[in-house]
């Protein structure tokens, strides 16, 4: 019952920053989407974003910064592994799924459905 | 000819011979649903694509207006349409239906009212026997251009407005009976460094502001002239906005004279947030609603401002500022 909390509070203290970042700030929601992203990237190349992931679970891996998170992370792993060179090669190495997935998933989508306006 | 600094009255008083509007699904449940001559269930409207409903609904509005006022598309000499798109697409591609002598106006939801002064200054010229003055708006076609194509889901502030799906179309003629286009007072672009385009009406409620001012002071009258004095689409926001930049420049206008075609619009249960916008809010609202009201006598003197936001997608992106114009129409109806 604790993790489900736990999830819910980090997660939503995530969100609510979001909201925050575009009613007080003014941000677009692509603008805010990116910050989340990079804030993320941040915190996973500091190493503070796993510990916060094992902390509150979903709560930190579902929302969008867990995104620059892999990205960082499979940067990094993979710089370890092939010099520089990985940094580059890394970079999508933890997210390909997922972005493949959102254009596959988004394709298929747009097959079946048409905008509702 | 001209009246004052920046306007024009019309000696010959050009008439609103016949009017037409077409509207979709939303604007079938609107305020206003029952002074639509056309409206659909079906947002598409049949098309492949938002963009071609809404040339279509352009089409629709014009032809119906020209059958309305007992000519043929042949008897018209010009026609005068804008919408919002890229290159004026919708209505460059109606006129290509049409095939009447055209002009490409671009005054984004000021296009209503300059596309009808235009008109009028060209008929009461003797430039023209009949003018035909229109333009459209599609919330599909304008959302994706302007703002995020609905399916993205972006949140909306309380401050942003509900583009009207629809389009308005008017016969102006030399001669005949309806209302009268009596004078027309040509907007400055204002900025005053707004610069959010989910605040459309702030943008734009000192370009009315000014034009309105302008009006009055060019044809020497106050809003007692006026039964009705109605900006394009502010939104309960800009409206308020509007109201008190008069108030400070000591114009009082009565709640009951001084309305918006974006307030009037919608109603009740209908998210709109500040409320209606887009070429088609004032031209559905004026060739609708008032042109109707005017026709049963409840309305003789009404002055239309239309106000349009100059922005494009790539100037918001490059961090400039909202440009803001307004026009403003006056109309007479006498009786038959």
């Amino acid at each position: 019952m604790e993790k489900f909390l736990l999830a819910f509070l980090v997660g939503g203290a995530i969100c609510v920053l979001g909201q925050i970042l575009l009613d007080v700030f003014r941000l677009t929601p692509a603008h805010m989407t990116v910050t989340l992203v990079v804030a993320g990237a941040i915190l996973g190349g500091l190493g503070l974003y796993e510990p916060l992931i094992e902390f509150a679970g979903a709560g930190a891996s579902v929302p969008i910064c867990s995104f620059g998170n892999s990205l960082v992370n499979g940067a990094l792993s993979e710089a370890e592994r092939h010099g520089i060179i990985g940094v580059l090669t890394g970079i999508f190495e933890i997210t390909s799924a997922g972005i493949s997935s959102a254009i596959i998933f988004g394709f298929l989508a747009s097959l079946i459905f048409k905008p509702k306006g | 000819m001209l009246q004052g600094q920046q306007s024009w009255i019309f000696a010959n008083r050009p008439v609103l011979l016949a009017t037409a509007v077409a509207g979709g699904p939303f604007e079938a449940r609107s305020a206003i649903a029952a002074d639509f001559d056309i409206l659909h269930d079906d947002i598409w409207l049949g098309q492949s694509s938002f963009e071609k409903a809404e040339k279509k609904l352009l089409e629709e509005a014009c032809q119906t207006s020209i059958q309305k006022a007992g000519l043929q598309k042949e008897d018209i000499q010009f026609f005068f349409s804008g919408d919002l798109m890229n290159q004026i697409i919708s209505s460059s591609f109606a006129a290509r239906t049409l095939g009447i002598p055209y002009f490409g106006l671009f005054g984004a939801c000021s296009s209503s009212m300059e596309g009808l002064a235009l008109a009028a200054f060209v008929v009461n010229a003797g430039g023209a026997r009949y003018a035909l003055t229109a333009c459209s708006s599609h919330n599909g076609s304008v959302n994706k251009q302007y703002r995020y194509p609905t399916e993205y889901g972006a949140q909306l502030p309380p401050t942003a407005q509900w583009t009207v799906t629809g389009a308005g179309a008017a016969v102006v003629a030399a001669q005949g009976v309806g209302p009268r286009v009596i004078g027309a007072t040509i907007g400055r672009v204002i900025d005053l460094g707004v610069t959010d385009p989910f605040n459309m009406g702030a943008a734009m409620a000192p370009a009315a502001v000014d034009t309105i001012i302008a009006h009055f002071r060019d044809f020497n009258l106050d809003a007692s002239h006026y039964d009705l004095i109605a900006t394009g689409d502010l939104g309960k926001v800009g409206h308020a906005i509007a109201a008190d930049l008069l108030r400070r420049q000591g114009i009082v206008i009565p709640e009951n004279i001084f309305t918006d075609c974006g307030v009037l619009i919608y109603q009740g249960q209908q998210q709109v947030m500040s409320g209606g916008s887009g070429c088609a809010c004032s031209a559905v609202v004026t060739y609708g609603h008032f042109f109707n009201r005017m026709l049963k006598g409840e309305l003789k003197r009404v002055l239309i401002v239309a106000t349009g936001a100059l922005l494009s997608p790539l100037s918001y992106q490059q961090n400039e500022s909202i440009p803001c114009v307004a026009h403003a129409v006056a109309l007479e109806w006498e009786g038959v």
